[in-house]
C-alpha cells in the first residue's frame, strides 16, 4: 500500500439522502497523471474534497502514502487547485503567494515561481485586477511550493486560452517528473487524452471507468471511422465498400480495430477510384459519452 | 507559530490596502473630537474637568462605534473566503483551523486597537489642552480605550461566529447588524421597559442589574461609570453601577470574548468549504 502516492479504497459518501461517492476505488503510483472525466454532479469535486480531508467519508478509506486525509502530514504532502479559485482582490500576486509559502514552510523564490506561471509582469498588482486566467495561473503557482506527494487539480484548464493550456500541461509534467502524483479533474476531453497516463471515468458518484486509453478503447469496442472519398462514382464506391453515403463525393464506413487493416487493403486495391482516405480512431469524446452514459440509454 | 504570525500579517495588509484602518481611524477621530466639542458645556455645573466630560460623551459613542467597526470586519472573515473559493485552498495547507481564525483575530484587534488608541487619544489630548486633566480624568481616557478594544474584541468574536454560521459573505453582514441592533439598541429598550411593567419590584431590585450586566455593550457602559466617580456623574448612571459587585461588569467583559472566540472556532470547525 505504501508504494502508492494516494490510495482510495471503497469509499462512500452520502448527503442527505443521495450517495454522492459510490464505493470509489482509485489508486495512483508516484509520479502517475490521472484524468478524472465526469459531468458535472458526478462527484469528481466531492471527491477531491473527501482526499483533502475537507469533508468527511461514511465509508472506506483514503490515504496519502500513509497519512490520513486531513492531517498535518497529508496536508504537508498534498497541493490543491480548487475550481475557478479566486483570493482577496487586495492583495498582489507577490503577497498572496508569500503567504501560501511561509504556510507550507517553503523557503522557495516567489518572484522566479510566478515568472515560472508567465506571471513576472503582475507580481506587484493587486489580484482585483487579475483576469480570470491570471488567477489560475497564481493558482497553478502555488501547487508547484514545495514537492507535493499528490496534486489535485480541479478543472484546471478552465478560463485559460490554449497557450497557457500547453504551458499547463508542461507544468503538469514537471510535476510528475519530479515524483508527484497528479490527479485531474476535466472537461476538457480532447487534452486530456495525449497528457495523461491513466483515465477514470465518473458517473452518479460510481467510478465507471479506470484504464489506459488504449484500455478502455478496446473494452468499449468502439468503432474506427474510414471517410473514403470517391474521384468519380461514389455510387458505385459505396456499393463496392458497403459503406453509406455522407455527401456528394465521399462514404463514411465503420470497423472494429481488427478489421482496420483488411477494410484499408480493400480501399488501397481500387486504385483510382478513391481520390482520398480519413482515418479516425475512437476520440477520448466517444469512449467518455460511451462510458458516462452508459445506463442512460 | 510563523503560520499564525503569516495568516496576521496578511490580514493586516488587506486592512491596510482596502483603506478600512484608514477609514475606522478617521471616523473613531471625527465623532471622539465632535463629542468632546458639543458636549463641553455641563463642565462648570458639575464641577469636574473637562476630559472627565468628555469621556463620558465618548463612552456612549463608543457603545455603538466599537461594536459596529468589529462587525464590519468580522463578517467577512470566513464567508468571505468561502465565497472567493479560497477558503478550501487555505484549509488544505498545514495551518489549523483555529491558527488560521486566531490569526485574523489578531489583525482585526490591532487594527481596532489602532483606531480606538488614535481616536480617543486625539480627543483626549485636545480636551485636556483646552479644559484641563487631572490623574483622574487620564486613568478614566485609559480605561475607556482598554474596554473599548475588549468590547470590540467580543463583537470581533460573534462576528466570525455569524460569519461561520451564514450561508455568503451577504447574509453574514445582513446578521451582523441584526446582532448590532440586538445587543447595542434592543436589549436596553426591552430592559427598559421591564423596568417599567415592574413599577420598582423585586425584578428591578436584583435581576435587572444583572440581566444588563451580562449584555457586553451594557457591562462596557457600566465599568467604565463605576469606575469614576466623575464619569458616573457626567453621565447621570449612577443607580445602576451601585446595584452590582465591582468585578461585575470586567468580568462580563472579560468573559464576552473567550466565550465568542469559543463559539466561532466551535463553528468554524463545522464549515465544510
Amino acid at each position: 500500500m505504501t508504494d502508492k502516492a494516494l490510495s482510495i479504497t471503497q469509499v462512500s459518501k452520502d448527503r442527505g439522502k443521495t450517495r454522492v461517492l459510490d464505493e470509489i476505488t482509485l489508486s495512483l503510483a508516484p509520479g502517475q497523471r490521472v484524468a478524472l472525466l465526469g459531468h458535472n454532479g458526478a462527484g469528481k469535486s466531492t471527491l477531491i474534497k473527501s482526499i483533502l480531508g475537507l469533508t468527511p467519508i461514511h465509508d472506506g478509506t483514503i490515504r496519502i502514502g500513509v497519512a490520513a486525509p486531513g492531517s498535518a502530514q497529508a496536508r504537508r504532502e498534498t497541493a490543491y487547485l480548487p475550481e475557478a479559485v479566486s483570493f482577496h482582490p487586495a492583495l498582489t500576486g507577490r503577497e498572496q503567494l508569500t503567504l501560501f509559502a511561509q504556510l507550507s514552510g517553503s523557503k522557495v523564490d516567489v518572484p522566479c515561481l510566478l515568472d515560472r506561471v508567465g506571471l513576472s509582469d503582475a507580481l506587484d498588482r493587486r489580484i482585483g485586477t487579475y483576469s480570470k486566467g491570471m488567477r489560475q495561473r497564481l493558482g497553478l503557482a502555488q501547487v508547484l511550493l514545495g514537492q507535493p506527494k499528490v496534486a489535485l487539480l480541479d478543472e484546471p484548464t478552465s478560463g485559460l486560452d490554449p497557450i497557457s493550456r500547453q504551458d499547463l500541461y508542461a507544468i503538469i509534467d514537471e510535476l510528475a517528473g519530479q515524483g508527484t502524483a497528479v490527479l485531474i479533474a476535466s472537461h476538457a476531453l480532447t487534452e486530456v487524452e495525449a497528457r495523461t497516463d491513466r483515465i477514470a471515468i465518473m458517473r452518479k458518484g460510481r467510478m465507471v471507468a479506470d484504464d489506459t486509453l488504449t484500455n478502455l478503447s478496446a473494452l468499449a469496442g468502439l468503432p474506427i471511422r474510414l471517410k473514403v472519398r470517391a474521384s468519380a462514382n461514389p455510387e458505385a464506391l459505396a456499393a463496392e465498400l458497403g459503406g453509406k453515403r455522407i455527401n456528394g463525393a465521399s462514404i463514411e464506413m465503420l470497423c472494429t480495430p481488427d478489421d482496420k487493416m483488411e477494410a484499408l487493403r480493400r480501399i488501397a486495391g481500387m486504385g483510382d477510384a478513391v481520390a482520398d482516405v480519413e482515418m479516425t480512431p475512437p476520440k477520448l469524446e466517444d469512449l467518455y459519452r460511451h462510458y458516462a452514459q452508459e445506463e442512460m440509454q | 507559530m510563523t503560520r499564525f504570525l503569516a495568516i496576521t500579517r496578511t490580514e493586516m495588509l488587506i486592512l491596510r490596502r482596502n483603506r478600512w484602518l484608514l477609514m475606522a481611524t478617521l471616523i473613531m477621530v471625527l465623532f471622539a473630537l465632535a463629542l468632546t466639542f458639543a458636549g463641553s458645556a455641563p463642565t462648570g455645573t458639575l464641577g469636574v474637568d473637562m476630559l472627565t466630560v468628555s469621556v463620558a460623551s465618548m463612552t456612549t459613542l463608543s457603545v455603538y462605534l466599537a461594536p459596529l467597526l468589529a462587525l464590519m470586519i468580522a463578517f467577512d472573515a470566513i464567508a468571505g473566503d468561502v465565497d472567493r473559493g479560497s477558503l478550501s485552498l487555505l484549509l488544505s495547507y498545514p495551518a489549523g483551523r483555529g491558527e488560521i481564525l486566531l490569526g485574523k483575530f489578531a489583525a482585526h484587534l490591532a487594527a481596532l486597537a489602532f483606531a480606538m488608541t488614535i481616536g480617543f487619544g486625539t480627543a483626549g489630548a485636545v480636551a485636556a489642552w483646552f479644559g484641563g486633566a487631572g490623574p483622574e480624568s487620564l486613568m478614566a481616557l485609559a480605561r475607556l480605550i482598554l474596554t473599548s478594544i475588549l468590547l470590540g474584541a467580543v463583537f470581533l468574536a460573534l462576528g466570525y461566529l455569524l460569519s461561520a454560521l451564514a450561508r455568503g459573505a451577504t447574509a453574514a453582514a445582513g446578521l451582523s447588524a441584526g446582532l448590532w441592533l440586538v445587543f447595542v439598541v434592543l436589549y436596553d429598550l426591552g430592559l427598559l421597559g421591564a423596568v417599567v411593567m415592574d413599577e420598582g419590584g423585586t425584578f428591578t431590585q436584583s435581576v435587572f442589574p444583572w440581566v444588563m450586566v451580562a449584555n457586553p455593550a451594557d457591562a462596557f457602559r457600566l465599568w467604565n461609570i463605576a469606575a469614576t466617580e466623575g464619569v458616573a456623574m457626567a453621565s447621570g448612571m449612577t443607580g445602576a453601577a451601585q446595584a452590582l459587585p465591582v468585578w461585575a461588569a470586567p468580568a462580563s467583559l472579560l468573559i464576552w470574548p473567550i466565550l465568542g472566540f469559543a463559539l466561532a472556532r466551535a463553528a468554524f470547525r463545522r464549515v465544510e468549504p
